[in-house]
């Protein structure tokens, strides 16, 4: 596999962490280089947060350049067209089709963007987009926090990694208790990603 | 065994793999989690120290005692702790003594981007640098030799990027099996620094000195990468890792340690190549070292010393200075007028209800136009502090006028009351903040006959570096009860009379006390209890929104609650955030009686 650099983003307390944490030890698990780095900002929850992983042979820089990210995983959609111009000509965004309003357009002083324009915005860098219903899948498997192994397995579902190797990663980070609605849920999401509507 | 580990685990498992006995350390971003980590093996001592201060005495006890301890913190708990740290540095230790401090460079969670390489010079001690997870590991082997070898306590500089990325590390040691036991060796000359016990250390620390940079010439971390010839990059910590990969074909000297420099190696080295430049982040503190060395480097004409690098940035500064070809591919434009997403306080927030009630007895709604300006002042002045609560600076809580550091808002009311500003002055302050630096603002204000108004926030917690306890908790850093520091018996033994403790999120009783309190002309402390959301194991009842009684008044949207949202003309609550019967701030605030259990409403009428 040549370098991957994948973009992670979305809100505070959606699990993107986690998720990219995993990432980062699959990765590592099966032989790559792999640096891994969240930007958080001061809060807990509610803010923009960004996950930037890199695998490759050898990983210099733990943050990955504008414009070089292949995949940009986003679990909401407004955050999706901000990081959008991280993506390099001809790359690859998995969306998941959920709106979480910020303060700002709550009280009335900014707009949340039509999917049309998030869409726009996006293709503007993204050669395939792949809208996922997670948010509702993970409503569907029982608890909302499964969104996060969902849009892990919509990622395993562009990597040459073996699904082995993920569920393995996963186990080990989960405790036992929540372990079996979660591994439901990356099924979920490669499933989701084989019937994904494509754009 | 290969291992994925943070910058901040890497140094936690380092230190205890190099026989550390005793770990102190004041919650900070980006340092927090060297302590988490280093308290989570069992043979060792760590602590959640009242304040940074506290933490390098603990440390430097320890020290004295033979044993090999470490302190960390962040860049500015360095300013609180700069007194026993400078301290350190005359009188040495006998068992190793290393400090980590995480800098911040782009202000990501500080007040400020001060540059920790500085103390490194004044106080005359070693910095060491890694640029990655491994070398957080490796570095930690050796720190703890030099800092016993030179009777120093040993500076490690790490940053947000070093700390808070995961790299991989080769795990090659385990504990050391030998671990010495403590013992105090009597010795006034070296450890009771009257004046002239320091005039007698003060040579040795020059000489001292002189040993370290004899050393550093020949230490294994300080590295000449050979690349070609036209280009020689002098670099350390991250900012080498973008370096390196922006200019593949240069060659390197990758500096471990930057404090005190190997002025040959720096010299042979220049004389290797062509054109030296030096990428470092924050300040010229390599460039100017090597200007004075007389060595010919440039640097921070095009690497910016303000804020965060990133490979982007370090390679546009190679266009400016022509080390690269100019790019082919364009970048992409930056998304135009999407609405921000800054961090906000939570659902549930203990905090949102006494700010809503500040906001709107001060009527500071009217005050502040859209940029926080006003030429006006207000009915109230509220000095802030350092934690979540800051955030109530913004829209629509609007209710904080300063924040300095940890502690300053005390002092700060203190000082507006007695220059004479015209409003009464409300300090407002968290438990954890309160206990690191705020008492002594209130003995102040006890001694001195201040007339303010003391809300201290407390949340059981120090929330915002991500929930460690603190004295008030009674808990320690290892999980296990302790006594807890009572903060009304604080204040009260203190000797403020006037003492209130209140429900945050009882919203009458917070106007009633919050209004009394400012009406009393004497010092008053007000206590608003409430446990942080975030740490609520079990949620129950949310909240909703009866649409047939809401009349889009939007009062609601006022507290800043992210769980109350509103998209296409319409107030809903997000059951998945909401806080539900922990909170009901909203439903108490509603004039029309429209928020209530969704149980009650049901989802058809609220959505």
């Amino acid at each position: 596999m040549k370098k991957r650099d994948l973009l992670m983003v979305g809100v505070g307390g959606q699990g993107i962490v986690l998720a990219s944490d995993i990432l980062g030890e699959v990765a590592l698990a099966a032989g790559y280089d792999v640096k891994k780095t969240d930007t958080l900002g001061m809060a807990q929850r509610g803010g923009s947060v960004l996950s930037h992983v890199r695998i490759a042979d050898k990983v210099w820089s733990p943050l990955i350049k504008e414009g070089d990210v292949d995949v940009l995983v986003a679990f909401e959609k407004l955050e999706a067209a901000r990081w959008s111009y991280y993506l390099h000509a001809g790359g690859v965004a998995i969306v998941n089709n959920q709106s979480t309003p910020p303060l700002s357009v709550s009280l009335g002083t900014h707009r949340y963007p039509g999917d049309k324009e998030i869409e726009g915005t996006l293709r503007q860098r993204a050669d395939r987009i792949y809208f996922v219903d997670g948010t509702d899948k993970a409503k569907e498997l029982g608890d909302i926090r499964t969104l996060n192994m969902i849009m892990l397995g919509c990622v395993s579902f562009l990597l040459p990694i073996d699904a082995d190797i993920w569920k393995d990663c996963i186990s080990q980070r989960l405790s036992r208790k929540i372990l079996k609605m979660n591994m439901a849920a990356f099924d979920k999401g490669r499933e989701e990603m084989s019937s994904a509507n494509l754009r | 065994m290969k291992k994925l580990l943070s910058g901040n685990e890497a140094f936690a498992l380092g230190a205890y793999h190099a026989g550390v006995m005793v770990a102190s350390a004041y919650p900070g971003t980006p340092s927090t989690e060297i302590l988490e980590s280093i308290a989570r093996f069992d043979d060792i001592y760590a602590e959640w120290s009242t304040n940074e201060k506290v933490a390098m005495e603990l440390g430097l006890g320890a020290a004295y005692a033979g044993v090999r301890a470490l302190v960390s913190m962040k860049q500015v708990g360095l300013n609180v702790a700069s007194d026993p740290f400078m301290a350190a540095s005359i009188t040495g230790i006998n068992g190793g003594l290393v400090v980590i401090v995480a800098d911040d460079p782009g202000a990501h969670s500080t007040q400020n981007e001060q540059d920790t390489r500085h103390y490194a010079k004044l106080a005359k001690v070693p910095m060491l640098e890694p640029s990655d997870s491994q070398e957080a590991y490796d570095l930690m082997a050796i720190v703890f030799e030099i800092s016993e070898e030179f009777d120093t306590p040993v500076l490690v500089r790490s940053s947000t990027r070093i700390s808070h990325s995961k790299s991989v590390v080769e795990v090659n040691r385990s504990r050391a099996a030998t671990t010495k036991q403590a013992s105090f060796r009597h010795d006034v000359e070296k450890y009771v620094m009257l004046p002239v016990h320091a005039r007698l250390r003060r040579p040795l620390i020059e000489e001292r000195l002189v040993k370290l940079t004899a050393y550093a010439e020949t230490f294994a971390y300080n590295q000449i990468i050979k690349g070609e010839r036209h280009l020689g990059v002098v670099s350390s910590g991250v900012a080498y890792q973008y370096a390196r990969e922006v200019f593949p074909e240069a060659s390197f000297l990758k500096l471990g340690m930057t404090y005190p420099l190997p002025q040959n190696l720096l010299h042979q080295f220049a004389a290797q190549v062509d054109r030296v430049i030096v990428v470092e982040e924050l300040d010229p503190f390599l460039q100017e070292s090597m200007l004075a060395m007389g060595i010919k480097v440039s640097g921070k004409e095009f690497i910016p010393r303000i804020g965060e690098l990133n490979p982007g940035i370090v390679e546009e500064a190679g266009y400016r200075a022509g080390l690269l070809a100019a790019p082919l591919r364009k970048k992409a434009d930056l998304p135009q007028g999407l609405p921000g997403r800054p961090p906000v306080l939570c659902a549930g927030c203990p905090h949102a209800g006494i700010f809503f009630v500040l906001n709107t007895m001060g009527q500071r709604s009217k005050l502040l136009d859209a940029r926080g300006k006003s030429e006006k002042e207000g009915k109230l002045i509220i000095t802030g502090d350092i934690g979540c609560y800051t955030l109530a600076t913004y829209p629509p809580l609007r209710a904080m006028d300063t924040t300095a550091c940890m502690g300053a808002g005390i002092g700060q009311a203190l000082g507006m009351e007695k220059a004479g500003v015209g409003s009464k002055v409300v300090a407002v302050i968290g438990d954890s903040t309160f206990l690191h630096s705020g008492i002594t603002g209130v003995v102040d204000a006890v001694y001195n006959q201040a007339q303010v108004t003391i809300i201290i926030l407390d949340n059981g917690t120090t929330a915002m570096t991500g929930h460690q306890d603190h004295p008030g908790t009674g808990i320690s850093a290892r999980g296990k009860k302790t006594k807890a520091v009572e903060l009304e018996r604080l204040v009260r033994g203190i000797g403020v009379e006037d003492v209130k403790v209140v429900d945050a999120f009882d919203m009458k009783a917070l106007r009633a006390a919050v209004r009394s309190s400012i009406d009393n002309p004497e010092l008053s402390v007000v206590i608003v209890r409430g446990a942080c959301s975030v740490r609520l194991r079990k949620r129950s009842g949310p909240r909703a929104v009866d649409m047939d009684k809401c009349d889009d008044c939007e009062t609601c949207l006022k507290l800043g609650c992210p769980a109350i949202q509103k998209l296409d003309e319409q107030v809903y609550i997000d059951v998945t955030m909401c806080a539900g019967d922990a909170c009901t701030v909203c439903e108490q605030l509603c004039p029309k009686k429209a928020i209530g259990p969704l149980t009650a409403i049901g989802a058809e009428e609220s959505r």
